[in-house]
Parts: C-alpha cells; structure tokens; sequence
C-alpha cells in the first residue's frame, strides 16, 4: 500500500467522521446534563432534509445549515418539554422521537430526492496544508470540518477548565444537591438538549450538504445510535469524541479499501463493520463495571422534579 | 455568649407554608442573636426541615416576614440566602462526589465571591487549619469519608463567611470522637458570632451544646427553653406532648440455641470504594439481639448485602440457617426460610417509592395472600390498614404511595412489615436513623417484643446509645473486620468506640489500623 493510499484512506476517514463528531459532542453535552437523548437520529435527518431544501431553495448552503441547525434545535425543545417540562420518560420519548423524525423527514423531502445542489467546497488552508501527510489528512476539507475541529477544541475547554463546566457536571451528577445550592436544574438542562439539538442539525446538514450533496430517504443510516455508543465508548470525554469519531469513520470507510484492494469479501458483510465495531465497543466497555459506574453522569436517565423536593 | 447586642440576627415573624393536605409551618416566629447555638427540635413531620428550607430560601412561605439584622428580607433562592449569609449543611449531603473538594466548593460561590478569595485552595487549606477541619481541597469527594465530607459542607459555609450556619441532624453519621470535634468547630464559630440553627434529634447533644431551643409539634411552636436547665426526659416530653418512655433501659436476655450462623466470610468489595468483608464469624441465638457498630462505610451495607441474599455472589457455607447451608439461596428463597431484612435505604429497597403500601406490603409476603395462583387484594388490604394501624403510620391509607410518607413514617411500616411474617432470623439496620422520639420508642419496643417470642435479631446501627439499649451482645465493624462479640453488659461505651476506629485488628490480624485513624 503506497502512501498516497494511506493519506487519502484517512481523509475519507475524517470526511466520514465529522457528522458523527458533530453529533456525538451535542450528545455528550446533554448526557453531562443528566438528559438522555435517544432522539438523535429523528433530529439529525430532520436537519438533514430541511438544510437541504433551504439549501436548494436559496442556493447558498450556508443558509441551509442555518436552518438545519434551526430544524435541530425545534425538534430538541419538543424533547425538552416532554421529558423536562412534563417529566415524560426519557428513553420512550427519544424513541418517539426519532420515529417522529424518520418519518416526517421521509414526507417533506419527497420532492427532491434525487436532486443536488452545489455543497460546500473544500477550501485548503494556507500554510497548514502544505504541511506533508497531516495537511491533505486534516487541512484541506470544507469549513464545516474545521468548525467541527474549532467546537471540539471549545467545548473540551469550556468542560474542563469553566464554571459553565463544572455547573453542567454537578446538575449530571446530583440535580438535587445542584438545585439546593440554587443552580436552576431545568434551564441548565435545557440548554444542553438544546445544543444537543443544534449539533444533530449541523450533523444532518452535513450529511445532505457535504458528504452526499443530495436527499435520500434515511440517508443519515444509523449515524444518530452509532454517536449514542460513541459517547459511551469516549466515556463522556470529549477529547476522546474526536479519537472515536474518526475511528468508527475509518470503520465506515473500510469497506471501500478493501474492495478496492481486491479483497474478494462481500460488501454487504463489509458495510457492517462500523455497526459490528460500536456492538464489540459497547462490550467491552459494559464489561468494566468499576470504571463505567465513576464515568458515566451519576443521574444520566433519571427526571428531576423541582416540585419533588423531599 | 454575651447579649448586649441588641439586634438580632434572624427574626422570623408567623411564618406559614400550606402543602397541600398539611400545614407545615402554622405562625412560627423564632429569633436568634448572633453567636447563639439554638436548636430546632420536634418530631418527624413537625416541620422542622420545612422552616430551616425557607430560611434558606428553598421553600418560599405563603405568610409571614424574614428580618435579617433588622431588616426584612425576601430570600427567594439559596444564593440570596448564602449573599447574605446564611449556610446550611444537608442532612443527605449536597455533594458531588466525581469532583473535588475545591470544585464542590466553587460552585456555591458567586463570581464576585471568587475575585474576592482568590486562590480557594490556599483559602481552603488556611480555613481548615484555623478551624481544624482537616479538609484537603484537591482530593475527590467521593474517596472521603462520611465525616469529611460534612467537614467539606460546612467548609463550604465557611468560605462565605457565614453569618447563621443551619445544621440538619449533623450528629446522625458522625463516631463519637467525629462529634465533639464537630461540637468544637461550633463553639469557635459562636465565640466568634456566628449564629448556628441545630436541628437533631438526639437530646443529649442539645442539652450539651444549646442555648436556646424551640420545641416544634404539628407546625406550631409549642415551647423554648434553655437546654441546660432541662433534662433530656424533659425536652423529650415537650417534644411528644405526653410522656415518652425515654432510656427505660430493658432487661437484657441470653439467647437459646443457636439459629443462624456466618462463617469465614471473606468478600471482595463489590462497588468502587466499597468495603472488603475480611473472615468475618459470628453466630445468632434464638431470641437475642445481637447489635453490630460502626461508622458508616466500614463493611456493614456489604454484610447486610451477603447476609440478606441481595449480594448474588455464592458464600454457599459461609452463612447457615437452622445449619443448613444457605450462602447460595437467593434472597427470596431465603425469606421463605424465615429470614427477614430491613434495609437502611427505606425508599428504593425497604420500599418501592412508586407503589402503595399495599403493593409494597404484598412485596415480601406473597406466599401468604396467593390463592390458586392469584393475588387475594381484599386480603392484603386489610392486613395493610391493620399493619397501619397497629404502628400508628400516618398516611392517607392503605393506598397511599411509599414515596409520600416521611422517614419515620415508612420506617414503621416497613419494620411491621417484616416482623408480621413472624421470622425466624431479623436483620435490621439503622432502625431508627432519623425517627423522632415517639416513632423509635414503637420501633424499639417492637423489636423487643419479637425477640422475646424467640427471634434472633441482628442489628446494625451506627447510633451507639440504641445499640446499648436494645442488644444483648454487641460487636463493631471496621474496615470489614469485625471485632469480638461480648455481651452488652460486659462492655461500655469507650470499648466499643475504640473497636469502631479498628482497635482490635492489630490483635486478629497483621494489619495496622493506621488506614482508619
């Protein structure tokens, strides 16, 4: 295998990676927050398809993540004031939501699938790309890679090192103690379904805008539940989001490779790889119960009812 | 304390705060002067928790006024009361246990509060010395102990220069030794003005520490004194209303044969930072209580675990019934052998907090109301309100949800439960860990009635006073290690505080105590 291979196998690994990374960073941000949000597909393709068409309507793509972003964070609020507001179950209420988003997305984009649009372009960055191998693996994508580099450098800051951090762990961890030293619970909360949201929208645009300029029924295929794992397997840390990101989006890639290698395996089998790897991760990640018990937010699923004080 | 500053600190004026189907607080006025330690006392239910929350400004009242330093003041939220100076230390600790002392402490603190301090880990650290709070800031809360992490709460007073410090219940978790150091960080701060609102239920520490105390029933202030010119009998009584039964000091019995044995139990801990079980031995006798002490966290909920059956892992010859191997039944089948178990965790695992009492009676005694398979409900209810009844349970009914019900209250009807199956072998823990005075007493006697028809009775519990009263033999866990078993009168309370800091592991095994000093 010659160089070139190996640089371009990456590049399309990070290609493939960024809507899971998108995606997995708005996740993890709301499972800090203690909200466990199994929506995420039903809000990625809602993005998906309305950044599409606001793309194909206006011609600028820009507008159509705007308002893939807008889409994203609709559908969370409808999420949010299910399970916060009204204190639905969360599990039941993502799943309801993300059937709500498969379907709904399938009605309204039934007049243009098959059409494209002029998606966003890949733009080098001076200097960086010309950097051998790291500058054609990470410096020449389009802008929304960058942003996506950009967001993870920010929220692993604004975690680790802020109060803003340290506010979102506490409501995670304990939402009675936090609302007894008089964090508001529910709006902290709420902001995180709602970047959570914004993320799967940007995501879903990604997708229909960038990596397939084009909308396909359920095209986003699974990416909302592989970024479910993703956070389990990155133990809600974000830096290692971007690790796991890129990893399953080699995953996803591999398939390609190796057909391309010659490899005479069926590519039905091969396209399983990056579904087979988050089961085998999911695995041996549960398998440590010491460690996943200190990791996970302590009140992850659980609702907190200001009312219920006991 | 000296009174020649006129202005009080707090003054409440007729508060009053209806929930729906109780009156909480019924026109309670209370004033307190800087540096008094006055403490809030009454039974369960009688409003204490919802008067120190509205101080604190968690509960808004419906009626009355707030003056703080001779001025009204509305606190609406928890850092209004903090801003001005208000602390309170939870009686179920506001921590969170996967970030550090200084970050715990950091989130209480406003930004200006920040600028101010500066460097909170040097202030923490200065703090700790001055007071002798022995806290370090960088060290994760969920590796401290029980102690500490109240020594973190109340630091966590400190760092706002608190002005009125609320302790509820503080003593309920703390070693003997763990007191009077708390006693002393509390007279400094009220040498130094600070006014301190003491909620507990144990009267001897009110006595011993108070200047003032207001006496609560049914939401009304019903009396005040000075504690130390009363005696714990009679702040009981005020507390009650009518005579209690306090310290009665019941006879002590030998056991008869012996019913339940538990052999070379040696367990590795289960849950991070859970305690090792280490060739822990020692037998039950038909009716005789035997108590276990110790501070929180040494072995017993790992021991109550293995014991009860809920710990899965197979000690098949380490625990016998009637010397029948036993370690591998699962706790059901370990109930239909006679066992029963009161947990320490009353909502959640004595209690299923979404269903009724009824439901929750049905829990642990389905062999009896099954006919041909179905449940008997007409049955069940009856036995519930007679259960109800009997432990004079205040709910609504027989239908109200576990959930709704307070500690004591639940506790009594969890403790009727088990011991109307008649069992063989009772294990029971902390019975009375925040019941009030009237409850304990029915729960006591309770359990010294089932005893007397010839029960074996185990009995962890970390309040020392209960265990004397009510064992007939005694030991004390540390570290997963438990101490010799002696009989009640042939110890005293300086031995058994002495084996609950791990005295005695020097003489079973080689290692060293050091890890718990």
């Amino acid at each position: 295998m010659d160089s070139d291979l190996i640089v371009q196998i990456l590049f399309a690994a990070v290609k493939t990676g960024t809507p899971l990374l998108f995606i997995a960073l708005g996740e993890v941000i709301c499972e800090k927050s203690g909200v466990l949000n199994l929506g995420q597909e039903g809000m990625m393709l809602m993005g998906a398809v309305v950044g599409f068409l606001a793309a194909y309507g206006t011609g600028s793509a820009g507008l159509g993540v705007l308002a893939a972003m807008l889409m994203g964070c609709v559908m969370s609020l409808i999420f949010a004031v299910l399970v916060l507001h009204l204190g639905a179950n969360q599990v039941a209420t993502g799943l309801a939501l993300t059937i709500f988003g498969t379907g709904l997305s399938a009605f309204i984009g039934s007049g243009v699938v098959g059409q494209t649009i002029q998606g966003f372009q890949p733009i080098a960055v001076p200097l960086l790309s010309d950097i051998p191998f790291i500058g054609k693996i990470l410096f020449s994508h389009d802008i929304l890679v960058y942003s996506s580099f950009v967001m993870t450098f920010v929220l692993m800051f604004v975690v680790n090192k802020t109060r803003i951090g340290l506010t979102l762990k506490a409501v995670g961890e304990n939402p009675h103690a936090a609302n007894a030293i008089g964090i508001k619970v529910l709006r902290v909360r709420y902001l995180a379904v709602m970047f959570g949201g914004v993320m799967a929208g940007i995501s879903g645009a990604y997708m229909s805008l960038v990596y397939t300029p084009m909308w396909v029924e359920n095209m986003t295929a699974g990416r909302g539940w592989i970024a479910l794992a993703l956070v389990v397997f990155a133990s809600w840390r974000v830096g290692r989001i971007m690790l796991g990101a890129y990893l399953f989006g080699l995953a996803s890639i591999m398939h390609l490779v190796l057909q391309g290698l010659g490899w005479s395996i069926s590519p039905n089998l091969l396209a399983m790889l990056p579904y087979v790897a988050t089961v085998v991760v999911m695995v041996i990640i549960s398998a440590d119960k010491f460690k996943e018990k200190l990791l996970a937010p302590r009140a992850l699923g659980k609702p907190f009812d200001p009312r219920q004080m006991a | 304390m000296k009174k020649h500053n006129l202005v009080s600190r707090l003054e409440l004026v007729n508060l009053t705060k209806q929930y729906p189907g109780c009156l909480a607080n019924d026109n309670i006025s209370i004033t307190l002067m800087p540096g008094e330690i006055h403490a809030l006392l009454g039974e369960n239910g009688a409003g204490k928790s919802t008067l120190v929350k509205t101080i604190y400004g968690v509960v808004a009242p419906d009626k009355g006024d707030i003056i703080w330093d001779g001025k009204e003041v509305d606190i609406k939220s928890p850092s209004i009361a903090r801003d001005l100076g208000i602390g309170m230390v939870f009686q179920h600790f506001s921590l969170f246990e996967t970030l550090t002392v200084s970050q715990n402490i950091e989130l209480c603190l406003s930004k200006t509060q920040l600028n101010k301090i500066g460097d909170l880990a040097k202030k923490i650290t200065q703090l700790s010395e001055e007071y002798g709070l022995n806290v370090n800031p960088s060290r994760y809360v969920h590796s401290l102990s029980i102690g500490e992490r109240q020594r973190v709460e109340i630091m966590r007073c400190l760092v706002q220069s608190v002005k009125l410090l609320i302790l509820d219940e503080p003593t309920s978790v703390l070693t003997p030794q763990e007191v009077a150091g708390l006693f002393g960080v509390l007279r400094t701060l009220s040498k130094e003005g600070c006014s301190i609102l003491f909620i507990s239920h144990k009267l001897h520490e009110v006595t011993e520490i108070c200047h003032k105390a207001t006496i609560l029933r049914g939401g009304k202030v019903v009396d005040t004194c000075v504690p130390n010119e009363e005696t714990p009998a009679s702040i009981a009584k005020m507390m009650v209303g009518d005579l209690a039964e306090q310290d009665a000091g019941y006879a002590k019995r030998e056991g008869n044969e012996r019913v339940f044995h538990v052999e070379n139990l040696s367990l590795p801990a289960k849950q991070p930072f859970g305690t090792s079980l280490k060739n822990i031995n020692f037998e039950l006798k038909s009716g005789e209580i035997l108590g276990i002490a110790g501070v929180a966290g040494n072995g017993q909920d790992e021991l109550m675990a293995i014991i009860s059956g809920e710990d899965e892992r197979n000690v098949k010859h380490s625990l016998s019934l009637d010397n029948l191997d036993i370690g591998h039944l699962h706790a059901g089948e370990r109930r239909k052998l006679g066992m029963a178990y009161v947990p320490e965790e009353r909502l959640g695992r004595g209690a299923v907090p979404d269903m009724s009492l009824t439901e929750n009676t049905l829990l642990t005694h389905s062999d009896g109301f099954l006919k041909n398979g179905l449940v008997e409900w007409q049955n069940v209810k009856e036995y519930t309100s007679a259960l109800i009844a009997k432990y004079k349970v205040k709910c609504h009914g027989e239908f109200s949800e576990a959930k709704s019900l307070s500690g004591g209250n639940l506790q009594k009807f969890i403790m009727g439960r088990e011991i109307g199956q008649n069992p063989k072998v009772l294990i029971c823990a902390h019975p009375t860990w925040g019941v009030d005075v009237g409850a304990a007493l029915a729960i006591h006697q309770a359990l010294l009635e089932l005893r007397d028809q010839g029960a074996a009775i185990l009995l962890v519990s970390e309040d020392i006073d209960e265990l004397f009263l009510l064992a007939d033999r005694m030991a004390a866990v540390c570290d997963g290690y438990l101490s010799p078993v002696v009989r009640t009168e042939a110890t005293n309370i300086d031995q058994i505080g002495q084996w609950m800091a791990g005295t005695f592991i020097n003489n079973t095994s080689n290692r060293t105590q050091e890890a718990k000093a």
